[in-house]
C-alpha cells in the first residue's frame, strides 16, 4: 500500500528499520494502552492522523464517516482539555456524542463502575471513551462491556491518546522518532502520561531520559529501557525534545519533595537549562501547566514551545483512533 | 491477461479528452482538476499538462481521498480498515467547473462519495466527470462526461489500470476472477 | 464404632513413621498404629486403603477468615468448614476480624456453637488483641482464653504500637497463647495496593514495599526476645522478614512464622498476565517479586518457616468485580492448598512429604497448643487421607466455599485431599479420587 504523497514528513522515514510490513488495521478491539500496540500499529495511527489533520482546514470541518454511530464520553475525572478534544474529534466524524460526567467521591458509595457502564450499554453505544481515577478501570470494563473501549486516562497507568498526539507532534517537527533524544521531567511516579510516552517512544526507537527526585521515580522504570537521572542538566543536554510533566501541589503532603520553591530550583525548566539542549529542541507539556513549578513561564511561552500545537494535534489523533477502532475486527477480544 | 489499452493508446486518449474538455467548456480559466486517489491523481496531472499545451493555461489540480465518505465502511466485520490518505485541494472550488478524474468508472459509488466530499469543500458551478475506462454495471445514476475507452466487462472480471507514476509503466488489463 | 484402615501408607513425622501401617480407631481416638493389625471383634468398619493414598495426622489451617458473624455474604462457618474439610483440613483457626470483632466470650461462643452445628472441621477461634481491634486497649484476653480462643491477633491490621504489642505478649504469656501479628507499618503502607516494584510501577498501582512488613517483623522479634512471650508472624511474604525471623530464632526467641501458598507460587508478574489488573491477584501482603518467593521456598526447605497457612479470605464476586484500587484484599485458599503444596513443593523435591506434614499439621497444632499433628495411640482421630498423585484442575465455580475468588482457576495440579476424618468420623470424601469413597 502506497503512503500518502502529501504527508509532509514522509512517513516512510519512520519505517526505515522496521522488519514488519505496515499495519492496515489495529489488532485489538479496544485502545486500552500503548502496551498493547505494535510499532506498526502506532505508525498506522500517526499516518491516519496526518490525513485527519487536513479536515480541520476545510470550510466544512466534517466527514460522514461515523454517521449514526454513538460514542459515550464517560469521564469520572474532571477534564476540559481531553474531553473537548474527544468531543470535537467525534463530531468531526459525524458521530453522535454523549457526555457523561460523574462526580465521584470516595466517601459516597454510588453505583459501581460496572453497573454504570452496563446501564449505558443498554442504549447501544458503539464506543465508550473512559477516563477514571483507578488504574485498570478500562481493563475491567473491557471484560464486562460489549462496546469498544478507548482509554482517556486510567489512574496512574496509561493515557494512550496523549502519547500518540505527543508522538505525532514530535514526528511533525523531527521527521522521525527513532534515534532522537527525549527528556521527560516532572512527577514521573504518579503520571500516566509518562508511562504511555515511555512505552511508545522506546517502541519506536527513541532514546528516552527521565529525570526527577528519587522520591518521584517509579521503582524499576529503567527496565523499560530508559535512562534515569536526578541531574536536570544531564537529561536535557543535546535533547531533541523536552517533555515536562505536571507537579501536583498536593504531593508535598506525601513528603515527595520539601517545597515547590526547592523543586523549581533543582528541577524546574528554565531558559538556562533549555539552552543546553539542541538548538532545534521542542518543549512539550500535556497540560495543565504549573508555571514556576515544573516550567518557567518564559519557557512555556517561548519560541521552542509547541504546547498549543499539541492540543490541536490531539483532535486529529483522536479522530484517527476513533476511525481505526470503529471499523475494527468485531470478534477480537482484548488482552 | 488481455491488454485493453497500451501506453501509446493511453496517451492519445488523454490528449483527445483534453481537447474535448476545451471544446465543451467556454472559459478554460474557470476549470480545475480534482483527481480521486489513488490513480485519478496522476491522470489529473497529465490532463493538466495537456490542457497547458493546448491553451497555455495552468489549470489548478488537486487530490481527493474519498475513504471517509464511502458507503461501505464499517460494514465488514473483518478485514482491514481502508487506509485514509490526505486530501489536498489548494484552491477555492466555489464557482469553478470541477473536472473530477478517476481511472475506472464501475458501480458509480466512488463518484457518489467524491461528489459528497466536494460539496463539503464549497459550491462549484458544475462538476464534470473524466474517466479513463468505463466498464459498465452502474448501480447509481452516474454518467461520465469524458471517457477514454468503454470496456464492457462481466462482474467476475476486474480492470487493472497501471500508471507510470504509481506502477512504473502504463497499461490497462482485464483480469478474470481466480487468475 | 471401631474403624480399621488397612494397608495404607502412613506418614506421621511426629512419631517417626513413614510406611505401610494399619490404623485402628476407637471412640474417636487412635487406638493402634501397627503393621498387620487383626480385625477386632464387635462393630467394625474395615477400610481397605487403596494404593496411592496416604494417611497422615489431620491438617490444620491456622489462618482462616470464616466471616461469621456479620459478613455471611462472603462465607459462613458452615460453608467455611465445609470448604476446609474439602481441602483436607480437620481443623482451622479463624481470625477475629468479623462484625463485630471477636473481642468477647459472646462472639467466641457463637463461633464455637456454629462450628458444632456444622459438625465438620474443628474451629479454634483467635481472639482480638485489642478491643474492636482498634489498637488502643487490650481486649479481655483472659475471658477470650477461657471461652476457647487459641491465640490472639488484630489481623487485618498490625498490632498498632510497640507498647501494645509488648503488653499483649506479656499478658498473653500467662495463658501460653501466641500473639499473631499481621506485620505492616501503616505509614509505609500508605494507600498501597500492590507490591512496590517494577510491575506495580508499569501498571500505575500504588506500592506496598516489602520493607513495610519487615520493619514490623523486626519490631515483633525484638519484643519477643525482650518479653519472652510468643510471637507468630502471620502470612510472611518478604525476604527481609524471613531474615529477621531466622535471627530471632538463632537467639532463642519464641518466634514462629507462617507462609501462604500464593506467596511461594506466584509473583507480582501475575498482575500483568494472563489477566491485567486481576483483582483475584490482590491480597495483603501482596504477591511479591521472585527474590522474595525464592526466599520463602528456601525457608520452607531449611526449616526456618514453621507453618503453611492459607489466609483463606473469601469475598463475593460483586466485591471483587470493581477497580483494582477498590477491591478488597484476599483470596480463598482452603481447597487449593494441598494441590499447590504437593505440586510445587513435594513433587519437585523441594521438601519431603514428612516436612509437608510438619508444616501443615505438627507445627500448627503445637503453636496453637491444640490436639493434633500426631497419630500416636491415644491421640484424637483427626486424619487426612491424601492422594499425592491425583490430578486436580481448579474450577472456581465448583469450589465448595461460598466465594470463588481464586487466581488458580484453570490450573492443573498434582495432589489432592481424598478424605477427611474428624474424631474418627469421615466428614468428606472426594468423588474425583479413586478409593476415596471407601472411607465414607
Amino acid at each position: 500500500m502506497t503512503k500518502s504523497s502529501s504527508s509532509p514528513m514522509g512517513s516512510n522515514a519512520a519505517l526505515d528499520t522496521r522488519p514488519e510490513p505496515p499495519a492496515t488495521r489495529l489488532k485489538h478491539r479496544h485502545l486500552l494502552g500503548i502496551a498493547d500496540l505494535t510499532p506498526e500499529e502506532i505508525v498506522l495511527i500517526l499516518d491516519t492522523a496526518e490525513a485527519m489533520q487536513e479536515i480541520a482546514h476545510r470550510p466544512i470541518k466534517k466527514v460522514p464517516t461515523l454517521r449514526g454511530r454513538t460514542v459515550v464520553n464517560l469521564f469520572f475525572e474532571p477534564s476540559t482539555r481531553t474531553r473537548t478534544s474527544f468531543e470535537v474529534a467525534e463530531k468531526r466524524l459525524s458521530a453522535d456524542t454523549l457526555n457523561v460526567a460523574i462526580a465521584t467521591s470516595s466517601v459516597v458509595k454510588g453505583e459501581t463502575l460496572v453497573d454504570t457502564a452496563l446501564n449505558l450499554e443498554a442504549m447501544s453505544p458503539d464506543m465508550i471513551v473512559l477516563r477514571h481515577s483507578s488504574s485498570g478501570a478500562c481493563h475491567l470494563l473491557s471484560r464486562v462491556c460489549r462496546s469498544k473501549i478507548i482509554n482517556a486516562g486510567d489512574g496512574m497507568h496509561e493515557h494512550p491518546t496523549q502519547a500518540l498526539l505527543d508522538a505525532f507532534t514530535i514526528r511533525r517537527h523531527k521527521g522521525r522518532l527513532s534515534g532522537i533524544k527525549v527528556a521527560i521531567l516532572g512527577d514521573l511516579l504518579h503520571s500516566r502520561v509518562l508511562r504511555s510516552n515511555v512505552l511508545l517512544l522506546t517502541k519506536l526507537g527513541a532514546e528516552v531520559w527521565v529525570c526527577g527526585p528519587p522520591t518521584l521515580v517509579p521503582p524499576g522504570i529503567e527496565r523499560l529501557g530508559v535512562k534515569v537521572t536526578h541531574v536536570v542538566e544531564d537529561a536535557v543536554r543535546d535533547a531533541d525534545v523536552i517533555m515536562m510533566l505536571r507537579i501536583q501541589l498536593e504531593r508535598m503532603q506525601g513528603a515527595f519533595f520539601p517545597s515547590l520553591r526547592e523543586y523549581f530550583n533543582v528541577f524546574g525548566m528554565t531558559e538556562d537549562r533549555v539552552s543546553l539542549a539542541r538548538p532545534d529542541v521542542i518543549i512539550m507539556h500535556p497540560g495543565p501547566m504549573n508555571r514556576g513549578v515544573e516550567i518557567a513561564s518564559e519557557v512555556a511561552d517561548g519560541p521552542y514551545s509547541v504546547i498549543l500545537e499539541q492540543v490541536a494535534n490531539g483532535v486529529a489523533v483522536r479522530m484517527a483512533v476513533l476511525y481505526l477502532l470503529a471499523g475494527g475486527a468485531e470478534n477480537e477480544t482484548a488482552a | 491477461m488481455p491488454i485493453v489499452m497500451d501506453a501509446d493508446r493511453m496517451s492519445r486518449s488523454l490528449t483527445r479528452i483534453a481537447h474535448e474538455i476545451v471544446e465543451r467548456n467556454r472559459g478554460i480559466g474557470e476549470l480545475a482538476l480534482v483527481g480521486i486517489r489513488e490513480r485519478g491523481v496522476p491522470l489529473a496531472r497529465r490532463i493538466a499538462v495537456e490542457l497547458n499545451r493546448i491553451s497555455n493555461t495552468d489549470v489548478p489540480t488537486g487530490a481527493l481521498d474519498i475513504t471517509l465518505y464511502r458507503d461501505d465502511l464499517m460494514r465488514q466485520a473483518v478485514g482491514p480498515q481502508p487506509l485514509v490518505r490526505s486530501t489536498d485541494i489548494p484552491f477555492d472550488i466555489d464557482n469553478r467547473v470541477i473536472l473530477l478524474v478517476d481511472d475506472v468508472l464501475y458501480t458509480g459509488r466512488t463518484i457518489r462519495a467524491a461528489l459528497d466530499a466536494l460539496i463539503d469543500f464549497g459550491r462549484p458551478r458544475a462538476i464534470q466527470l473524466v474517466v479513463l475506462i468505463d466498464r459498465g454495471h452502474r448501480e447509481l445514476p452516474i454518467k461520465a462526461d469524458y471517457v477514454g475507452k468503454n470496456v464492457p466487462t462481466s462482474r467476475r472480471e476486474s480492470i487493472q489500470v497501471r500508471l507510470q507514476e504509481v506502477d512504473g509503466h502504463d497499461e490497462v488489463v482485464i483480469q478474470s476472477d481466480g487468475e | 464404632m471401631k474403624r480399621l484402615l488397612k494397608g495404607g501408607r502412613v506418614v506421621d513425622p511426629a512419631n517417626g513413621i513413614d510406611g505401610a501401617y494399619d490404623v485402628l480407631i476407637e471412640d474417636g481416638k487412635i487406638a493402634r498404629v501397627e503393621r498387620n493389625l487383626p480385625v477386632p471383634g464387635g462393630d467394625v468398619q474395615v477400610v481397605e486403603v487403596a494404593s496411592g493414598l496416604v494417611l497422615c495426622p489431620g491438617l490444620i489451617d491456622m489462618h482462616v477468615h470464616l466471616r461469621e458473624p456479620g459478613q455471611e455474604h462472603k462465607e459462613t462457618i458452615a460453608t467455611g468448614t465445609k470448604s476446609a474439610v474439602a481441602g483436607g483440613f480437620t481443623a482451622v483457626a479463624c481470625m477475629p476480624n468479623t462484625s463485630p470483632v471477636n473481642d468477647s466470650a459472646a462472639t467466641t461462643e457463637l463461633i464455637l456453637k456454629k462450628a458444632a452445628e456444622a459438625g465438620l472441621a474443628r474451629v479454634y477461634p483467635i481472639g482480638a488483641v485489642s478491643r474492636g481491634s482498634n489498637g488502643e486497649y487490650l481486649a479481655d484476653i483472659a475471658e477470650l482464653h477461657a471461652a476457647g480462643c487459641a491465640a490472639i491477633s488484630d489481623d487485618g491490621r498490625p498490632v498498632a504500637t510497640a507498647l501494645l504489642m509488648r503488653r499483649a505478649l506479656e499478658y498473653a504469656s500467662m495463658f501460653d497463647m501466641p500473639v499473631i501479628d499481621h506485620c505492616e507499618d501503616p505509614s509505609l503502607k500508605g494507600d498501597g495496593v500492590a507490591h512496590e516494584g517494577f510491575h506495580a510501577s508499569v501498571l500505575g498501582l500504588r506500592g506496598l514495599p516489602g520493607a513495610a512488613e519487615t520493619i514490623m517483623v523486626q519490631r515483633d522479634v525484638t519484643l519477643a526476645g525482650f518479653t519472652g512471650g510468643r510471637v507468630h508472624i502471620a502470612h510472611m511474604s518478604a525476604r527481609g522478614s524471613l531474615r529477621a525471623v531466622r535471627d530471632g530464632k538463632a537467639q532463642g526467641f519464641n518466634v514462629t512464622c507462617e507462609v501462604a501458598p500464593h506467596h511461594f507460587v506466584l509473583t507480582d508478574e501475575a498482575l500483568a498476565a494472563p489477566i491485567q489488573f486481576d483483582t483475584n491477584c490482590k491480597m495483603n501482603p501482596p504477591l511479591r517479586e521472585q527474590a522474595d518467593v525464592d526466599a520463602m521456598l528456601e525457608g520452607l526447605a531449611d526449616g526456618s518457616i514453621d507453618v503453611i497457612a492459607t489466609d483463606h479470605a473469601p469475598h463475593s464476586a460483586d466485591e471483587k468485580t470493581v477497580e483494582f484500587d477498590r477491591a478488597p484484599f484476599g483470596i480463598v485458599g482452603l481447597e487449593t492448598c494441598v494441590p499447590l503444596v504437593f505440586d510445587r513443593l513435594v513433587h519437585p523435591g523441594r521438601i519431603t512429604f514428612a516436612r509437608a506434614i510438619e508444616l501443615l499439621s505438627v507445627n500448627p497444632a503445637r503453636i496453637l497448643r491444640r490436639p493434633g499433628g500426631s497419630l500416636a495411640a491415644g491421640a484424637v482421630a483427626d486424619i487426612t487421607v491424601l492422594a499425592p498423585d491425583a490430578s486436580v484442575t481448579v474450577v472456581p465455580g465448583k469450589l465448595v466455599s461460598k466465594s470463588k475468588n481464586t487466581p488458580f482457576g484453570g490450573w492443573t495440579l498434582r495432589g489432592a485431599a481424598a478424605a477427611t476424618i474428624v474424631g474418627g468420623r469421615t466428614v468428606f470424601t472426594n468423588p474425583d479420587v479413586a478409593g476415596a469413597s471407601a472411607f465414607a
